[in-house]
């Protein structure tokens, strides 16, 4: 089980991580700013394993990888929204975090809410009701089984 | 059955025919890496274990985000790109010339039909010439820097068809803008936005890169214009066969058409801090402003600052006001040199900036505080992009912002 941290439609890669960060030279230092503007308690209070449940268009804007990335590294264990921006769900894919659609459960749960991801199922277990998850194009959830593109061009070779 | 623009170039690039939803992997024609990623695209590439460059003449390098540096820690980018190009034979380099898109077409990169990849969100703004080009993450950049391709979905293609004349004070800015508030922020996610019409055709490619360019402020996947006689004296190419037949078919199937009467587009702003949440200029008029930023990747060729000065010769602006001008390349620069374009700018109170990205990513300076209102020209209005989350940007046309400047409110051209 992990906590739910909500968030509303359109929420931008510069609120996710803004860009006076991007020169810190590595992930691990920039974690501490996620979603700064929208919540400011969300990088101390976040524990591995919890979610974030998003409206429409989560992650638009920039093609910022680092976005997905440092809540990767916070240990957020998926994203489930209604819909994302493109480049931000490539990103993901390829970096090994799940993203998921769900067109249902950010209207089910509220913020602090627990919930459970069976991922090989397609599954959400939240508030003692079940959510069928959209599933990933082949070729993408080729690469997230294999952790990530990295891990996914190292076994081509 | 008919073939969007998108269709048929990406078609023409694996040699058979696509329609959307189909899964292909595309052959690269240009990469680019700018500088905030480099660094993280070069661990990656180390990472993934490749000893060589597909093809090094593929790939550029811009300097732009962090140029000229204003952190301590900003030239490592471009000490470890260097090195990279050095490593690996990399010779395209832009170290000091202007930003990354306005560059890839501006000095050759990128034509016709050709697809590219770029790890900047912009990377849209290539679709101006009839090119096939999205932005990326810079582990992806990574692979392709690798293997010279990248697996990609068939885009659904939107038709936006403009016609008619635009009123004098309507810039091809509005028309984006208007474009992006009638489909909402999400409205064309992995589609692409392909834009036709008596009114782009009489466009020149400056201001259809302004429409390429704010594409993806939709969810576009790209913004594409078929190429024509001037897209092609605009990259010093014959006007053939071949780009003719990047023209879409009359029977092309998209998942959307939206019409548009140019004689009834009015002047409008994005209004904070939402790239969506557009307004006719008359409605905000009045509103008083801190700063005007003239220039970015949207809004920062000649044509715009042709435009602003026309506004400002023989004024200066409002007193207490800041305004900002930036272009996008040194190209730019030395052409409104030459003209008399900058010397209008500075004597009417304007800042010139070399030429970059600057305020448009929040970086160089013009950093605006809790309360300030900035009208600028660039693509993107989000909280906290020009300095602390409460700063107001409204995103304007270059009349708009020029004559906003010489009264100190936001005032309609």
């Amino acid at each position: 089980m992990g906590k739910i941290f909500k968030f509303e439609k359109d929420v931008d890669t510069d609120q996710i991580i803004a860009s006076q960060y991007l020169l810190f030279p590595t992930i691990d230092e920039m974690k501490t700013h996620t979603f700064e503007s929208l919540d400011s308690e969300f990088a101390s209070t976040v524990k591995p394993g919890d979610f974030v449940v998003a409206d429409e268009n989560f992650g638009c804007g920039s093609s910022r990888e680092q976005a997905p990335s440092v809540l990767k590294a916070l240990g957020v264990k998926a994203v489930i929204a209604k819909s994302f921006a493109r480049i931000f769900y490539r990103n993901s894919i390829n970096i090994g975090m799940p993203v998921i659609v769900s067109k249902e459960l950010h209207e089910a749960v509220s913020a602090g809410d627990e919930m459970e991801l069976d991922l090989e199922k397609g599954v959400i277990t939240a508030n003692g009701k079940e959510f069928q998850c959209t599933k990933l194009p082949a070729k993408m959830q080729e690469i997230l089984d294999q952790g990530g593109l990295i891990a996914s061009l190292n076994k081509e070779e | 059955m008919g073939q969007t623009v998108i269709e048929k170039i990406i078609g023409n690039k694996v040699g058979h025919a696509v329609k959307p939803g189909d899964i292909v992997t595309v052959p690269v024609d240009w990469c680019m890496v700018d500088d905030i990623m480099a660094p993280f695209c070069i661990k990656k590439f180390e990472e993934m274990g490749f000893t060589k460059v597909w093809d090094p003449d593929r790939v550029v390098l811009i300097y732009d985000h962090f140029l000229p540096a204003t952190q301590i820690d900003d030239s490592r980018h471009f000490r470890e790109a260097d090195a990279f190009a050095d490593k690996y034979g990399i010779k395209n380099i832009h170290r000091t010339d202007g930003i990354c898109h306005q560059l890839m077409t501006e000095a050759g990169y990128v034509k016709p039909g050709d697809i590219s990849f770029g790890t900047d969100s912009h990377t849209v703004t290539y679709g101006c010439v009839g090119a096939f080009a999205t932005g990326i993450g810079y582990t992806e950049m990574a692979g392709i820097l690798g293997t010279g391709e990248l697996w990609i979905k068939v885009p659904e293609s939107i038709k936006v068809e403009i016609e008619g004349a635009l009123p004098a004070n309507v810039t091809s800015k509005d028309v984006i803008l208007s474009v992006i508030g009638d489909l909402t922020a999400s409205g064309a996610t992995y589609q692409t936005l392909e834009f036709c019409g008596s009114t782009v055709d009489n466009m020149s490619v400056a201001s259809r890169m302004t429409m390429s360019n704010m594409a993806v402020e939709a969810g576009a996947k790209c913004g594409v214009f078929a190429p024509d006689e001037k897209t092609c004296e605009y990259c010093g190419i014959p006007y053939t066969e071949k780009e003719e037949a990047l023209h879409a078919d009359a029977d092309a199937v998209y998942s959307r058409v939206l019409h548009y009467n140019a004689e009834e587009l009015v002047p409008v702003v994005a209004c904070p801090s939402l790239v969506d949440n557009i307004k006719p200029v008359s409605e905000v008029a009045g509103t008083k402003v801190d700063q005007v930023f003239l220039g970015s990747c949207t809004n920062g060729r000649l044509e715009d600052l042709q435009a602003a000065a026309k506004i400002l010769k023989g004024h200066t602006i409002a007193p207490f006001l800041k305004m900002i001008v930036t272009p996008a390349s040194r190209k730019v620069y030395r052409a409104a040199l030459a003209d008399g374009t900058l010397e209008i700018l500075a004597d009417a109170g304007c800042v010139i900036t070399t030429p970059g990205c600057g305020l448009c990513c929040g970086r160089g300076g013009g950093i605006l505080s809790d309360n300030e209102v900035v009208v600028a020209t660039n693509n993107r209005n989000f909280l906290g992009r020009m300095g602390t989350s409460k700063v107001k940007i409204y995103l304007a046309s270059p009349k708009t912002a020029a004559m906003t400047a010489l009264t100190g409110v936001i005032t309609e051209a």
